[in-house]
C-alpha cells in the first residue's frame, strides 16, 4: 500500500460556475489535496446572471496557496498547473489596468436571446453552424461580448483603441497567473475557443467575417492555441512568490477536461457528466462530424501541436434537477438519494412516464415549445412509480442523445463512462446500462474534471508521456452490465417516445 | 393503577399542546393551559429544550416543538443517503488499498450490501450491491453484531453456518469475539466465511454515534495478511474511512 503522496505533484484549477477549486495530484493520477471556495451568483434581472471576475482571481490565489498547505507541496514539488473552466462565461477587462470592465456574463445568462434572433437572420439559429459547429444560442460568448460593447458605455471605443482584452474563464485566469499587466499572455484554448461562436472548427482559427457581423472587433479576441501546452509561467503577484516560474500548461473547457480526465482518446469512447443537467460527449477523432440530430459539434481536445481531435456533444437540460424538483417543489422525498428508496420500493414505473421539459426539449428535439408532461397516469399509480419514471427519464434521455450520436457518427457506443453526483444512484445507473444495452462504467477518482486539466498539464511538461500512461491511471470502480429482456426495452422505449411527443407544441406563439 | 411520574406526564402534556393549533406558545399561556405555576412550567420547558424536544424563539421568547422531535420519528439513515456520502470515501479506500471494499448494513437477519467498490485492477468483478452476507462469519456483520443490539438479537436466534473449518458458531465464542470487536474498534475475519478471503471492517456512526453501517475491506489472504494477521496498515485504512464517513453524517471525532 502507498498511501504516503511525495511530490512531483501536477495543480489543477477548476474555475467553475459556483467554485474555484485547486486540486493536487500525484503521478498515480490520485488526489493528495483540495481546496475550494464559492464565489457570488449576481442575478441583476429574471436571466441574468454574473460573476465578478476579480473576486474570482482573489479565489483562485487562495484555493492554489490552500490546496499547497493541504498537500504540503513546495514550489519544487509542482511541475505545472493546469486549468478547466466553466465554458463559454464572458468578460472584458483593461489591460493597462487589469481591471474587469464589467462583471462576467455567465453561460447561463440569457439577455442575449434577442440578439442572437437578429443574428440568425431569414437562416435562422443554423446560420454558422457549418463553420462553427454551434446553433446560434445565447449561451455562447460571441453576442455576450457584443452586447458588452453595445450596452456599456465606453466599451467599444476602448476596444477599438485597442485597449480591452476578451477571455472565458481560461484567458482571465491564465493571463493573471502569468504576470497580468506584466506581461501575461493573452490566449485561450481551442475547446474554450471553440464555445464563442466565432471560431472555424475545420482550422481552428477566429472567424473574421463572423466577427464583423457580431460586431466583435479581432483585437480582442486572445490567441488560440493548443490544450496541453506550456502558455507561460507563473509571474509576478501572491503566487509568483509561491510558485513562481512554474509552468502553466492546460486549458479545457470543464466537460472537455471530464472527457479527457476520463481518457476517452478513442473514436467512439464517450462521458457522460450527471449534475443538475447532464452533458454527454463523444470522442470522434480528428474527423468532424457535423450533426444531422441536432447535436453540437465541438472540439475534444489538442495535445500541442498534434491534430485536434472533434467531439460530438449532447446535454440534457433537467436530470439531477429532476429530483432536486422532487425534494423541493414535490416534498416528495427529504433528501436526492431518499429518491432510489422510494423508486425501490416497486417492481416498474406502473405505466407512468416523465418528460421533464420544463423549459423545452434540448438535443436531439430542440422544441422550445414544448413544456414537461406526466404521461400513462391511472389510479394504480403512486409516488413510488412517479419517483421511478423520475430516474427512468435521466436514462430515456440519455438513449436519446446517444441514438443522435451513433446516427451520425456511425459508431456503436462500446461502453458509457459516467461521473457526477448522480451516479451514487445504482438504481439509475442500472437502468442506464438496461435502457442502452451497453456496459456503465464508473471511473474510481469522481473528480474527472480537474483530473483531465491535471493530465493535459502533465503531458506538457513531460510528467506523463503519452495517453496510454494516462489511461493505465484508469480505475475502474464499478461497472453495471445490461440486463433487461430487449422486447421489454423496445416497448419502454416506444412508450417514452410517445410520452415526450405529448410534450410539444404547448406553448403557441 | 399504577403510579405514574407526574413530571413526565405534564412534559407530555406540554408537548401535545404545542403540537396542536398554535405553532408557538408563550410561558404563561402553557402554564395557564395546564394549570401549573409559571416556575413549574418553565422547569419542565428547560428540561425539554435541553434535550432538544423544544426550542425557543430568541426574539418573541415562545416555544415551538423543536428539531429532535421530529428527528426521533425518523432515525433510521436512508441507505442511499448513506451510499453517496461514503461514496468519496470508499473509492479512496479501495485506491489505496488495492482491495475491494464493501459498505453494509443490518437487513433481515444478514448484511445487506449497499454499496461496492471494485478491487483497482483490470480483472473482471460483479457488482455485488443488493447481495447479502451471513452475520456471524463475515467482519461486517461481526461489527454490527458487536454495536447494534437488534443485530445481535437476531444473531443470537439465527442458525450459525459452519461456512468453513474456522467459522466460529457457538454462541460464547461469538460473545467473546464481539466483545473484543468493541474493545477494538473493527473486526476480521480470516477465512471464516470464504476459504482463502480474509476481511476487515469498522463501524460507521451516526451523529447519535450509533452504528449505521460497517465499511470493510475484502481480498484474498496472501495480499491483505501478513503472518497470519490482516495487514495492519489495512486495518487503519479501514479505521480512517469509517470515522471520514461518520464524521460526514455528523459523529462528533472520536
Amino acid at each position: 500500500m502507498t498511501d504516503s503522496h511525495t511530490g512531483p505533484f501536477i495543480a489543477a484549477i477548476d474555475q467553475g460556475t459556483t467554485s474555484s477549486r485547486c486540486i493536487v495530484f500525484d503521478r498515480d493520477g490520485r488526489i493528495v489535496a483540495v481546496d475550494q471556495k464559492e464565489h457570488e451568483q449576481i442575478l441583476p434581472k429574471p436571466g441574468w446572471v454574473e460573476h465578478d471576475a476579480a473576486e474570482i482571481w482573489r479565489n483562485v490565489q487562495e484555493v492554489v496557496a490552500g490546496a499547497m498547505v493541504k498537500a504540503g507541496a513546495r514550489r519544487d514539488d509542482i511541475l505545472a498547473i493546469g486549468i478547466t473552466n466553466q465554458r463559454e462565461t464572458t468578460m472584458l477587462w483593461d489591460k493597462h489596468t487589469g481591471q474587469p470592465v464589467h462583471n462576467a456574463i455567465v453561460w447561463q445568462d440569457t439577455r442575449t436571446d434577442q440578439l442572437c434572433k437578429q443574428l440568425g437572420g431569414d437562416v435562422g439559429q443554423d446560420r454558422w453552424r457549418r463553420e462553427t459547429g454551434l446553433p446560434l444560442a445565447a449561451y455562447f460568448a460571441g453576442p455576450k461580448i457584443a452586447w458588452l460593447l453595445d450596452n456599456v458605455p465606453g466599451l467599444r471605443e476602448k476596444a477599438e483603441a485597442g485597449d480591452l482584452l476578451f477571455g472565458t474563464m481560461d484567458s482571465w485566469v491564465i493571463w493573471n497567473l502569468t504576470g497580468g499587466v506584466d506581461g501575461g499572455v493573452h490566449v485561450t484554448d481551442v475547446t474554450n475557443a471553440s464555445r464563442t461562436l466565432l471560431m472555424n472548427l475545420e482550422d481552428l482559427s477566429w472567424n473574421e467575417e463572423i466577427a464583423a457581423e457580431m460586431g466583435v472587433p479581432l483585437q480582442v479576441l486572445p490567441e488560440i492555441r493548443s490544450s496541453s501546452e506550456t502558455y507561460g509561467t507563473v509571474t509576478g503577484g501572491t503566487l509568483g512568490q509561491l510558485l513562481g516560474g512554474v509552468p502553466v500548461a492546460s486549458a479545457l473547457g470543464d466537460q472537455q477536461a471530464a472527457l479527457f480526465g476520463q481518457t476517452c482518446y478513442s473514436v467512439g469512447e464517450a462521458k457522460s457528466t450527471y449534475g443538475t443537467g447532464t452533458f454527454m460527449l463523444m470522442n470522434t477523432g480528428e474527423k468532424l462530424i457535423h450533426s444531422e440530430s441536432g447535436l453540437l459539434t465541438t472540439v475534444g481536445y489538442r495535445i500541442g501541436d498534434q491534430d485536434p481531435v472533434y467531439a460530438l456533444e449532447g446535454s440534457i437540460a433537467v436530470t439531477g434537477s429532476l429530483v432536486q424538483w422532487m425534494r423541493d417543489q414535490m416534498g416528495l422525498i427529504k433528501t436526492a438519494a431518499e429518491i432510489e428508496t422510494l423508486a425501490a420500493s416497486v417492481e416498474d414505473n406502473g405505466g407512468a412516464y416523465f418528460v421533464p421539459a420544463f423549459s423545452g426539449l434540448f438535443a436531439p428535439y430542440w422544441r422550445s415549445d414544448a413544456r414537461g408532461v406526466i404521461a400513462g397516469l391511472t389510479r394504480y399509480v403512486t409516488k413510488a412509480h412517479i419517483a421511478r419514471a423520475v430516474l427512468e427519464a435521466t436514462a430515456w434521455q440519455t438513449r436519446e442523445i446517444t441514438d443522435a450520436m451513433t446516427k451520425d457518427s456511425g459508431v456503436e457506443l462500446s461502453a458509457l463512462k459516467v461521473d457526477g453526483g448522480m451516479t451514487s444512484n445504482n438504481l439509475l445507473m442500472q437502468f442506464l446500462a438496461d435502457v442502452l444495452d451497453a456496459p456503465v462504467v464508473r471511473p474510481m477518482v469522481a473528480e474527472t474534471t480537474c483530473l483531465g486539466a491535471a493530465y493535459a498539464a502533465g503531458l506538457a511538461v513531460g510528467f506523463w508521456d503519452t495517453t496510454d500512461d494516462l489511461r493505465a491511471n484508469w480505475r475502474r470502480a464499478a461497472e453495471w452490465t445490461p440486463d433487461m429482456d430487449p422486447d421489454v426495452r423496445d416497448r419502454e422505449y416506444k412508450n417514452w417516445l410517445k410520452a415526450v411527443e405529448r410534450t410539444m407544441g404547448w406553448l403557441e406563439d | 393503577m399504577a403510579k405514574h411520574i407526574q413530571s413526565l406526564e405534564r412534559a407530555a402534556a406540554m408537548l401535545r399542546l404545542l403540537a396542536g393549533g398554535e405553532r408557538r406558545l408563550g410561558l404563561s399561556d402553557i402554564a395557564s393551559a395546564l394549570g401549573l405555576a409559571k416556575a413549574t412550567a418553565h422547569g419542565i420547558l428547560r428540561t425539554l429544550q435541553h434535550e432538544g424536544f423544544v426550542e425557543q424563539d430568541p426574539d418573541s421568547g415562545r416555544y415551538q416543538l423543536g428539531a429532535e422531535l421530529l428527528r426521533l420519528g425518523t432515525t433510521y439513515l436512508d441507505v442511499h443517503e448513506l451510499r453517496a456520502r461514503a461514496l468519496v470515501w470508499t473509492d479512496d479506500l479501495a485506491r489505496s488499498g488495492g482491495e475491494a471494499v464493501y459498505l453494509g448494513v443490518v437487513h433481515q437477519h444478514g448484511v445487506l450490501i449497499v454499496h461496492h467498490v471494485f478491487r483497482p485492477d483490470d480483472s473482471r468483478q460483479v457488482l455485488e450491491v443488493g447481495a447479502m452476507q451471513p452475520m456471524h462469519s463475515t467482519a461486517l456483520g461481526k461489527v454490527l453484531t458487536a454495536l447494534d443490539p437488534v443485530a445481535h438479537a437476531e444473531l443470537v436466534d439465527a442458525k450459525r453456518e459452519p461456512f468453513t473449518a474456522a467459522t466460529v458458531t457457538e454462541l460464547p465464542d461469538i460473545e467473546k469475539v464481539l466483545e473484543a470487536t468493541r474493545a477494538q474498534g473493527y473486526a476480521t475475519d480470516l477465512e471464516e466465511t470464504w476459504e482463502g478471503v480474509a476481511s476487515v471492517a469498522a463501524p460507521i456512526l451516526d451523529r447519535h454515534r450509533l452504528p449505521v453501517g460497517a465499511v470493510g475491506i475484502t481480498g484474498a489472504v496472501e495480499r491483505v495478511c501478513r503472518d497470519g494477521e490482516l495487514r495492519p496498515e489495512l486495518v487503519a485504512a479501514v479505521r480512517d474511512t469509517a470515522r471520514s464517513v461518520s464524521r460526514d453524517l455528523g459523529a462528533k471525532p472520536f
